[in-house]
């Protein structure tokens, strides 16, 4: 573990110079992102440009070819680091939510809790219902996730990373498998979770929530992050030809 | 169902109904009835006149010696029902130690994952009666002091080997039918790779291949018979006695039957237990 954990000032995440590629296919070709405590960003940018991957990277999912990363001071890229104490602080939500589907939603919430931070079955049980209730799925809490809309899943999948207490929040794409109606359900528990300060890293497609959630936009072009800014710059002005190319190719389709 | 769901799509799932009986119509039901008395009416009056049939008949198909067989032959079936029940029981566990250590990832896990393989394809490639002599002869022979020359339980031992290696193939399909974005789930959550495991692919690979182990459980109920060979006196060998002794083949009928009382209900439970799993899943695709 690094130096710095006691600076006050160490950002949410740090990455630096982040590499990563699938076989002979670089996905990541030099990733710097710098994330402060209780910011919201968004990556956009087209499939395949290393949203995922690169969000996989950060909670080691992945394994890195070069580069490092910080989490709040702490180098989590460096050996002996225990990965798995690294994932408590980190949580995911997936585009395919991955519930566990033998699992009613409230075992979901409570496994890790359980197993992971040894929290009595009563501890874990009532901070579950506490964001279940929170959330509008109290009454889904014995439900099995196959009985569940997509949008219900999704938000007990959100439910089931916050129960770990994360100190930072990673979504990819959580709202793409989902019917049109059933997203804006999922965006407003992510929009209350910016309001109330969560550190998050949101890879997305919708570029309306983007403006209005993001404190700052990257906008990710063949692994790398070609440019950045306020979401009020990135998404009406961009200077970088592609990122305008991008934009236009979203508002054409009617996704802005 | 929106989205993305690890389900089969209704149109390749389908509809069929037994495959015994298929779909039968009233006129159906008299052609398959017509068509039933007619093979069989041939194939059986191509048995019955041929030239041998009244010596065979009277071989075989003793009625007298048939009934007559059942009270020696059942109170050796205690030892098969023994042997079926203890071997299960270590199976299921070894099998599955077998199959977690085969789906071991990465290089540190090597020779482990070089152990279970070797020993799956030996144990699959063997023939079952070669090894039940090798340990049933081969390890009293050895007279190591404290090992058993119970002939019971080296048969026990022999059929655990045997069968573990079938079974951990069973499961190691089902731990790979498991999508990946399941383990990355739990791993992202802070569990480790046992935990990961534990919690959540084995519980649901081993709900998905409960009919395949059932249908091992059916062909090591019939290899209970082989441990005869090395000298256990369960059903199959107390038939040969009663063959050997009378000189009339029908006792092995007698034996038969009751291999059969024991593997039909177990057969058709499997196609029960897999005909529920197929509603289940068509009546979550279908909402």
């Amino acid at each position: 573990m690094a130096t710095d954990r006691s600076t006050p000032s160490a950002p949410a995440l740090r990455v630096e110079n982040l590499h990563k590629s699938f076989d002979e296919v670089e996905v990541l070709r030099g990733i710097d992102l710098t994330v402060a405590e209780h910011e919201v960003v968004c990556l956009i940018g087209a499939s395949g440009s290393g949203k995922s991957t690169l969000l996989r990277c950060i909670n080691l999912l992945e394994p890195v070819d070069s580069g490092r990363i910080w989490i709040e001071g702490d180098e989590i890229t460096g050996r002996g680091v225990n990965v798995n104490k690294v994932r408590r602080r980190i949580g995911i939500v997936f585009q395919a939510y991955n519930l566990f589907p033998h699992m009613s939603v409230i075992s979901n919430v409570t496994l890790a809790p359980r197993k992971v931070l040894k929290m009595s079955a009563d501890q874990a049980d009532a901070r579950a219902m506490e964001l279940l209730t929170r959330f509008g799925l109290a009454e889904k809490r014995d439900q099995y996730p196959d009985r569940l809309s997509g949008g219900q899943q999704q938000r007990a999948a959100i439910v089931r990373a916050l129960a770990m207490k994360p100190d930072l929040l990673l979504l990819d794409e959580i709202t793409s498998a989902l019917d049109p109606e059933l997203v804006a359900e999922v965006l407003d528990v992510i929009r209350e979770l910016a309001t109330e300060g969560m550190t998050m890293i949101i890879a997305t497609h919708e570029m309306g929530f983007a403006r209005d959630v993001a404190d700052r936009v990257c906008f990710l072009d063949q692994g790398v992050i070609l440019e950045q800014g306020p979401p009020s710059v990135m998404l009406s002005s961009p200077s970088e030809p592609r990122t305008q190319r991008f934009l236009q190719r979203i508002i054409s389709a009617g996704r802005l | 169902m929106s989205g993305v769901a690890p389900t089969t799509p209704p149109e390749l799932l389908g509809s069929r109904q037994s495959r015994l009986l298929g779909r039968l119509r009233p006129g159906g039901v008299a052609i398959a009835t017509l068509s039933t008395i007619v093979v069989f009416g041939v194939i059986g009056y191509v048995i019955v006149s041929s030239p041998g049939w009244p010596v065979v008949q009277q071989t075989f198909f003793n009625a007298e010696e048939f009934w007559a067989a059942f009270p020696k032959l059942l109170p050796a079936l205690i030892k098969n029902i023994q042997l079926f029940l203890i071997a299960e029981a270590f199976i299921l566990l070894f099998a599955l130690g077998l199959a977690v250590m085969r789906s071991l990832p990465g290089p540190a896990f090597f020779p482990f994952r070089l152990m279970a393989v070797v020993y799956i394809d030996l144990f699959r490639g063997v023939p079952s009666i070669l090894v039940i002599f090798l340990i049933g002869f081969g390890v009293p022979a050895l007279r190591i002091p404290g090992v058993t020359n119970d002939v019971f339980v080296l048969g026990l031992i022999t059929l655990v080997i045997l069968w573990s290696a079938y079974v951990a193939e069973v499961y190691r399909a089902g731990i790979e039918a498991i999508h990946p974005s399941q383990d990355a789930a739990a791993r992202s959550l802070g569990l480790s790779r046992a935990q990961g495991l534990r919690y959540v692919i084995l519980p649901q690979a081993v709900r998905r291949v409960i009919p395949p182990l059932l249908n091992d459980f059916i062909g090591l109920q019939k290899d209970t018979a082989l441990v005869s060979f090395i000298g256990v006196i369960e059903v199959f060998s107390r038939t040969q006695i009663i063959v050997g002794a009378s000189f009339n083949f029908t006792a092995y009928m007698s034996c038969a039957v009751i291999f059969l009382v024991l593997t039909i209900p177990m057969a058709r439970f499997v196609d029960w237990l897999v005909a529920r799993d197929r509603k289940r899943q068509l009546a979550t695709v279908a909402r």
